[in-house]
């Protein structure tokens, strides 16, 4: 981890505690988690206890404390797709890279997560993958879907 | 600049674009469109238009509603109406552009039909479309229509003149137009807007906050997300009307960052407004000054409740609070706030645009104006749609929807997300208005609806929103941290065969508690999807818990996979593509599911051959032992 990386992200926010929560969204962003070092160091910088940032860091499903796999693929499993089949497609998802929902691979190539909704119900049941939404899945779909990523994102 | 000035400018940009001899090209690209291929389908219109050196302008929009025929693609040429084409693939987007551009043969084969005025012989108008025939409208008005990241296109057709005309009427005249429009919230709980202004505007305290409530958690609802995509200016314009209203000079829009489309769309607006003079200091010389910030959420589907909302503005964990006082009286770091839903802001500037009266004019007595819905599970047409309230649900699902996608009877259908119910099919001639939903004992919620055939099982149903809601709780009220997760528990002994004749009165009394002891919406309304498919959906419960049987196929411990000896045509496919191996037989040998290696994943039946059809689901009765005889050889021809 870079200081100055964060430094720039601090000086970019004001230091009222409004900004607690997007000064991590930007932590995030730039690590793919949450560094405990980061956290101690929003803590000082917004003058709120550190437990008041680990609570907040906890509290918001986006907040990641450890390192993610390179790749974030979600599953949604948000009411229309769950009618449609959303299951099945974790369970493919989750066989295929052999990780259950919330783990990383041991290459830390991917993360797996289930996701509420991602509002794309109509063409559900629906994966993204890091940036690319793919619509009317299929277990036998997920692979192709991963292979895809690995080539960089949506080539259909 | 003056207002005046500023429409002027955008109307000779906007009519310069209009008019150009080119051929225009427009594809619907929201998420939805993406995700179903329209970046494909637009690379494939590049190359085509490159190919042939053919001269046009592509436009992105955002969703028109007709998401079943997602990827879209319309075509306008000089002089003629707009063609718009459904389902969409790279390939005959590219035969599209050669047939209508080059041979001037529209393809009605291909053609969903055409917008606007004119026609082309041989294909329909969509005015006269299932999907888009009875639909009003209203927030939605430009949604599919215009380029989001163009505001002169909104501007020259009729975006902020309400904000124009609210400027010129004192802001207490605003509020009475608001209320006589007698528009509700539209994030479910429909409460008076004008009366939640009214009560802003006279609280004591500065300065005041609006906030616009974009944090659409409720898992199979986007309407507001396509508002946003499609129509940012809508939602900003009824900001800045509130702005003016209420006497905010500050808002906030706090948006899921689950929709990346949502916030790219609303950052290039505010930007082109600040560039316009229609946000910040002084806005058209009006002497209103507004600031709006975007905030974006960290996923917490509790943060739709207003108070945690608010509490999540501020940097804290988004936790609700006691009510009252409301947010009106003591909200945003405890300034007076009106904070309305995406979809309310959007009919704001409608109402300001064309006038209480105006809007009052659709809807049922007591629930004015129209509503969007998302229209989605198993429905034949899925889409995003705004009817005017009081539509019957059998009008929402059957006329606009096409009933359902299997063809199967209808179950049920669920409004208003995990806060609302499962209606059986029996209320199919329910009205769609705030009072008889409620009554019926689901809600109004922000709009999702979801369609459930019978192959949907509805104690599965009501187990998925407990998994959703119990681990949603935010945790500060007991019932709602323990209930939830009690009453999960049952639901799961339910679906797993170890249901009680006792679980189904434990889980009614656990659910009134829940629903008394909790704060605020979410554990309020949290027991609404179990109350009401115990109220309906009795015999399936029971069924469950004294059969050991799931009538619907659904709940893996109650049901086995099964391959039917008489239809294997010992093909192979399953066998091989099992992934625990649990298939044995062979060529020539009918397969038979090794039940104790089994993990019901369903692989089998998703790859039997649709005409062998050979692997079913059985539940609450034995499998067949295979006899001898199937278990050999399987006679060829």
């Amino acid at each position: 981890m870079s200081d100055t990386a964060l430094r720039e992200i601090l000086d970019s926010h004001g230091s009222e505690s409004g900004s607690l929560v997007p000064v991590l969204q930007e932590i995030q962003g730039k690590y793919g988690y949450l560094p405990a070092e980061a956290m101690i160091e929003v803590a000082k910088r917004l003058r709120v206890d550190e437990a008041t940032v680990y609570s907040v860091a906890t509290f918001y499903a986006q907040f990641k404390l450890v390192p993610t796999g390179k790749h974030q693929v979600k599953v949604c499993c948000g009411t229309a797709c769950h009618v449609r089949g959303g299951s099945k497609i974790l369970d493919a998802a989750e066989r295929e890279l052999g990780i259950g929902a919330g783990a990383t691979t041991e290459d830390r190539e991917y993360s797996l997560d289930r996701v509420a909704c991602f509002g794309s119900c109509a063409l559900a049941p629906v994966v993204v993958v890091d940036k690319d939404v793919y619509g009317r899945m299929t277990p036998s779909r997920v692979k192709s879907v991963l292979d895809d990523s690995v080539r960089g994102g949506q080539q259909e | 600049m003056t207002f005046a000035e500023i429409k002027q400018r955008s109307l000779s940009r906007w009519e310069t674009k209009q008019r150009t001899d080119k051929v225009r090209i427009i594809v619907g690209a929201g998420t939805c469109g993406q995700a179903a291929g329209a970046r494909a389908v637009l690379r494939a219109i590049q190359a085509s238009l490159a190919k042939h050196n053919l001269d046009a302008s592509i436009t992105q929009v955002g969703c028109i509603g007709l998401c079943y025929a997602e990827p879209l693609m319309d075509v306008v040429k000089p002089g003629q109406p707009r063609l718009c084409y459904g389902n969409v693939t790279p390939e005959n987007a590219a035969q599209i552009i050669e047939d209508y551009l080059l041979r001037d043969n529209p393809r009605p084969d291909l053609a969903l039909g055409t917008l606007g005025e004119g026609n082309i012989p041989g294909i329909p108008s969509l005015k006269d479309h299932p999907v888009l025939g009875p639909q009003v409208r209203i927030a939605l008005r430009n949604c599919g229509n215009l380029d989001p990241r163009d505001i002169d296109g909104y501007i020259a057709n009729g975006a902020y003149s309400g904000l124009v005309r609210a400027l010129s009427m004192k802001p207490e005249a605003v509020i009475a137009e608001i209320k006589e429009s007698g528009l509700r919230g539209r994030g479910g709980a429909g409460f008076p807007t004008g009366l939640k202004w009214e009560a802003c505007r006279n609280a004591p305290g500065q300065p005041k906050y609006l906030v616009c409530n974009a944090d659409e958690g409720d898992p199979g609802a986007f309407m507001n997300r396509a508002l946003l995509e499609g129509d940012p200016h809508a939602v900003l314009e009824g900001m800045l009307i509130g702005a003016h209203a209420v006497g905010a000079r500050e808002g906030y829009i706090y948006v899921r960052a689950e929709y990346p489309l949502a916030i790219e769309h609303l950052n290039t607006a505010l930007a082109q407004m600040h560039d316009y003079g229609l946000v910040g200091d002084n806005i058209v010389g009006s002497g209103l000054s507004f600031h709006l910030k975007i905030k974006e959420g960290a996923g917490a589907f509790v943060c739709g409740e207003e108070t945690a909302l608010l509490a999540s503005i501020e940097g804290k964990p988004g936790i609700p609070r006691v009510r009252p006082p409301f947010p009106a009286q003591a909200g945003l770091w405890g300034k007076p706030t009106v904070i309305n839903n995406v979809e309310t802001w959007g009919h704001v500037s409608a109402i300001m645009q064309k006038g209480a009266s105006w809007f009052g004019g659709y809807g049922a007595r007591t629930s004015k104006g129209t509503k969007t819905f998302s229209l989605v599970g198993k429905v034949a047409r899925t889409g995003l749609i705004e009817v005017p309230m009081g539509m019957t649900l059998r009008q929402i699902v059957y006329d606009i929807g096409g009933g359902t996608s299997s063809g199967k009877p209808l179950k049920a259908v669920q409004t208003g997300g995990p806060s609302g119910g499962c209606l059986p099919a029996s209320l199919l001639d329910l009205s769609v208005d705030y009072d008889s939903l409620a009554q019926a004992g689901a809600i109004m919620g922000s709009g999702g609806m979801i369609v459930a055939d019978e192959d949907t099982c509805m104690v599965d149903l009501a187990r998925y929103f407990l998994t959703f809601t119990q681990s949603e709780s935010c945790g500060k009220c007991v019932p709602c941290r323990l209930g939830t997760r009690q009453m999960l528990m049952i639901l799961e002994d339910i679906t797993a065969g170890r249901g009680t004749p006792e679980s189904m009165e434990l889980l009614a009394e656990l659910a009134e508690s829940v629903k008394a002891g909790s704060l605020c919406g979410l554990g309020q309304t949290t027991p609404n999807p179990v109350l009401t498919t115990l109220r309906y959906f009795r015999d399936e419960y029971e069924a469950h818990i004294r059969e050991k049987r799931c009538p619907a196929l659904v709940c893996k411990d109650l049901i086995q996979y099964y391959i039917q000896p008489e239809k294997c045509r010992a093909c192979m496919i399953c066998l091989r593509n099992c992934p625990v191996e649990a298939i044995s037989g062979g060529k020539r040998q009918v397969h038979v599911i090794d039940q104790s290696r089994c993990t019901k994943c369903g692989t089998c039946m998703d790859v039997c051959p649709e005409k062998f059809s050979a692997v079913t689901k059985l539940s609450g009765q034995p499998i067949p032992a295979a006899t001898p005889a199937e278990r050999s050889v399987w006679q060829l021809g």
